[in-house]
């Protein structure tokens, strides 16, 4: 049984071999000067040798005009750049053999203007038709961009047997604006009505060009209908955008102050290093990369409950060695912890160095979520929101129905009575500081995929983090929330009209103004302790 | 009746040895220093490097910014993050008086508009600059701009009785957001690059040894006399009241005090003297840039005042001088270490040295004594 299973596997790999070689052979006259054999080889590949991968990146090259053959032995070579004299090159068949020569050596595989409408017709019906759902996408997208005539038989051709909805809209997108040009006039009036649907570029353009060429009465006040309904759409997500972006930077704010809502709403310590600390959650992150590059995938994963126990450990650290002689004093714990984030982003530099250090993004986090041509959401942005959401909840359960909150809650609103009843306040005070800390450092991990990770990412923070705390209210969880997302939202709004820098300032001069209205942020804490 | 009158100098620093001992030594040191950097040839040992002058000058300068963060905080009880501010707005002003008397002198020889704003493609002045090209009017502006900002912003947040934490980190803010206004290119104060370049000063050129050792004595002089104004609010019946308020804000408040009226006063005096102290700091460095402006800047000062001793006045001139000595001398040194050093020294001075070398001085002739 496993003889029979190696057999096949070996004249599988020998077919594949069998069929590369085939495929080197098959397009040796694309060294040819005659357009007409050229012309031939193409039409054989596409028929022969549809399912090759390397088929599309040969007529992308050609199409380019970046396919050369070496004039020594023939082999095929893609150019990546020219400088001077010289190509910078890739093997057709072997991507990793990059070299750097004189043009002389090369010769280039020519192309006019008939045999590329032939490439590009091959090219998109070899995309059109592939199994993979994104290369179909991608390959409409293309044809949306150079839309001609030609284009119509295919993509009846492929709307028949497309099931991909995506896919199908956009097929369908590249079909209304084909009518739309080239139609008799019911089809044009009745494409252009429905183009109102669709939101790219071509269709807008499509539509403003017909609005302004046509003579037809009707067919003009149909494509400014359609054409109103297009922009409309375009600002209503425009707006969708802007509260998302908004919703995003909230997202950061609270991360990076959840931490700080405890340690210093909880615990009335004002700890200035609390950004160092998100600082270090993101080198732990920049350290396990480098450590287990393999597991780059899941880098961000392992990160976190690393950063968490490394941030907090030191936390634990600085609040026994310092911050435990200066309770009650929150202005010298201000000043102390000051000098702690001193030392520590000097330790980086140490250690590490001044320079930013690169934190990769694994691939599940690039991209974009694609909701439609006007609307697309990064995909980093959106698992930040989510995880901040996440952190959230995890704090308000751990403070509202674990024991362990239940003592820090005891401890904050009445110390003594808490020593009483034998809670180890010193403990307590120990672990408190521990998780704010802890938070910092979760920060930092999602802090790293959004900015540089430097010796000087904790101070960046830092101010806005505290206007977070202080705006939403010293001691309450749910005002640092709305907090942190109002003053995001409010940023991503004004900042279009202001500049970025502009609207930070605005946003300070606001909090300064708000906090002489509120003097204790948006949810006030009330009763006796209150007064502190 | 029967004892003469002691002069008004005397009388402001009776019982204040430690005031009356730091400002002579200060006195001899700077007296020592401009002597032998003008009479004394150069190779002697004796000789002061010009260098020397300017460093010393920068002391000062700071020394009396020190003192303006110590009256508001040693003495009614607010900690200002954001006094860089106000020094480096006094800075400003008095900067761009320097730019005016540059003159066509400038890279490319405008006679109206200084290099950054030609380069710029401005066309004509600001209208912020105009008048600035008067030393006198410069001046008053060094001492009223972070005044009036001081009582702006002081009306809003004593009124509302705005305090302890919250006032510090609105104060950073406010720093803050100014540091990121100046580093805008538009905002028409040069932008990253700030002010600088300047040639001489009410007519004397800044290269020249003379003007240095004026300036130096200027700066002496002016901590000299922020010196006095301190001990002599302190010392009045209005200073008790202060120091009642750092102490029980709310007691001092029920038996009918009105204490913003008492705290914005303090502040704006305050923020008057760092601007003053801006203003001699600029033409010594001869630079300044959005980089004062920084919340970093700001909390270092705070340290000088609590290294040195706060609410003793002396201390925190002590406290300029020893930290910025240390500054200069590890950052040219041990650049590494530097960063170390200071922030240990924050640490270790909050938890061992409440008082600061004042205060540890204090308690060891305490012992002696008894």
């Amino acid at each position: 049984m496993r003889t029979a299973i190696k057999l096949l596997l070996l004249t599988l790999l020998f077919n594949i071999f069998l069929q590369a070689g085939n495929f080197e052979s098959a397009i040796k006259d694309l060294t040819a000067s005659s357009y007409s054999k050229k012309q031939k080889v193409i039409e054989q590949l596409s028929r022969e040798y549809s399912d090759n991968k390397n088929l599309s990146t040969l007529l992308q090259a050609m199409l380019n005009g970046k396919l050369y053959y070496t004039k020594m032995d023939k082999k095929f070579v893609i150019v990546r750049k020219k400088e001077g004299g010289k190509l910078h090159t890739v093997e057709l068949f072997n991507p990793e053999s990059k070299s750097v020569n004189p043009k002389s050596l090369y010769k280039k595989v020519k192309t006019n203007n008939r045999l590329r409408s032939i490439i590009r017709t091959k090219l998109a019906e070899l995309n059109l038709f592939s199994p993979d759902k994104k290369r179909r996408l991608k390959s409409v997208e293309n044809m949306l961009e150079h839309l001609d005539k030609e284009s119509g038989a295919l993509i009846n051709k492929a709307l028949k047997s497309e099931k991909d909805s995506k896919v199908l809209a956009k097929l369908n997108e590249a079909n209304l604006i084909l009518k739309a040009k080239h139609g008799d006039e019911k089809e044009k009036l009745l494409a252009v009505k429905k183009m109102g649907a669709y939101l790219s570029p071509q269709t807008l353009q499509t539509l403003k060009e017909i609005e302004s060429s046509t003579k037809d009465a009707k067919l003009k006040s149909a494509a400014k209908k359609s054409i109103g309904s297009i922009e409309d759409s375009k600002w209503f997500y425009s707006i969708i955008e802007k509260l998302f972006f908004g919703l995003s930077l909230g997202s950061i704010l609270l991360l990076a102050a959840i931490g700080l809502a405890i340690t210093f709403g909880v615990m009335k310590v004002i700890n200035m290093a609390h950004g160092e600390l998100m600082m270090i959650g993101a080198y732990t992150t920049y350290t396990l990369q480098q450590l287990l590059p393999n597991l780059m995938e899941y880098s961000v994963i392992i990160a976190i409950p690393l950063a968490f126990i490394v941030s907090g450990m030191v936390g634990i650290i600085i609040e026994r060695l310092v911050i435990r002689h200066l309770y009650g004093r929150p202005l010298e714990t201000l000043l102390a912890t000051f000098g702690i984030s001193l030392i520590l982003q000097q330790l980086v530099r140490s250690i590490y160095s001044p320079l930013n250090q690169e934190v990769k993004t694994p691939e599940w986090m690039s991209g974009a979520l694609e909701i439609n041509s006007a609307l697309s959401l990064t995909y980093n942005r959106l698992y930040i929101v989510l995880f901040a959401i996440l952190v959230f909840a995890a704090v308000l359960l751990l403070l509202k129905k674990t024991s362990l909150g239940l003592k820090v809650r005891a401890v904050t609103q009445n110390r003594e009575m808490a020593q009483a009843m034998g809670i180890k306040t010193g403990w307590i005070d120990a672990m408190t500081f521990g998780i704010g800390s802890g938070i910092a450092g979760v920060a930092g991990v999602a802090l790293s995929q959004l900015t540089n990770v430097g010796p000087n990412l904790g101070q960046a923070y830092i101010v806005d983090s505290f206007m977070v705390v202080v705006f939403g209210g010293v001691g309450n969880l749910w005002g640092t929330l709305i907090g942190a997302l109002t003053l995001g939202e409010i940023n991503k709004f004004i900042e279009p009209v202001s500049g970025a820098v502009l609207a930070k300032v605005i946003i300070l001069i606001f909090i300064i103004l708000f906090i002489q209205k509120r003097p204790r942020g948006l949810f006030p804490q009330k009763g006796r302790d209150a007064q502190e | 009746m029967s004892k003469t009158r002691k002069p008004l100098i005397l009388q402001i620093l009776q019982n204040d040895r430690g005031g009356k001992i730091t400002l002579s030594l200060l006195a001899l040191l700077v007296t020592f220093v401009a002597i032998s950097n003008l009479f004394v040839p150069v190779g002697s040992p004796f000789y002061m490097s010009t260098y020397t002058v300017t460093l010393l000058g920068k002391y000062l300068s700071f020394a009396l910014l020190a003192l303006a963060l110590d009256l508001v905080w040693g003495y009614i009880g607010i900690l200002s993050l954001g006094h860089g501010a106000f020094f480096a707005l006094g800075g400003y002003a008095w900067a761009m008086y320097l730019m005016r008397e540059i003159g066509d002198r400038g890279v490319y020889g405008n006679a109206e508009l200084p290099d950054f704003m030609v380069f710029m493609n401005l066309k004509e002045l600001p209208w912020f600059w105009y008048g600035f090209d008067n030393p006198l009017f410069a001046f008053l502006m060094a001492m009223f701009v972070p005044g009036l900002l001081a009582y702006i912003f002081g009306w809003l947040a004593f009124r509302s009785r705005v305090t302890g934490v919250y006032l510090s980190i609105i104060t950073q803010a406010l720093t803050y957001a100014l540091m990121l206004a100046f580093f805008r290119n538009d905002m028409g104060f040069g932008g990253n690059n700030g002010l600088t370049d300047f040639k001489d000063i009410l007519g004397f050129s800044l290269k020249s040894d003379a003007t240095r050792v004026g300036l130096l004595i200027i700066s002496f002089i002016a901590l000299f006399l922020g010196y006095l104004l301190a001990r002599y609010i302190i010392n009045s019946k209005l200073g008790r009241v202060c120091m009642a308020i750092r102490d029980e804000e709310s007691r001092v408040r029920f038996i009918g005090y009105r204490v913003a009226q008492y705290k914005l006063f303090i502040f704006v005096v305050s923020a008057v003297m760092a601007g003053v102290a801006g203003a001699l700091y600029v033409p010594q460095v001869g630079i300044i840039n959005p980089g004062v402006f920084s919340p970093l800047f700001s909390i270092e000062l705070v340290i000088w005042v609590a290294i040195g001793g706060r609410g003793s006045l002396y201390g925190a001139i002590i406290g300029a001088f020893v930290v910025n000595f240390a500054s200069t001398y590890f950052t040219s040194a041990f650049p590494e270490i530097w960063l170390y050093f200071l922030g240990g020294l924050f640490v270790v001075v909050t938890i061992f040295l409440p008082k600061g070398v004042v205060g540890l001085f204090e308690k060891l002739t305490a012992k002696k004594a008894s």
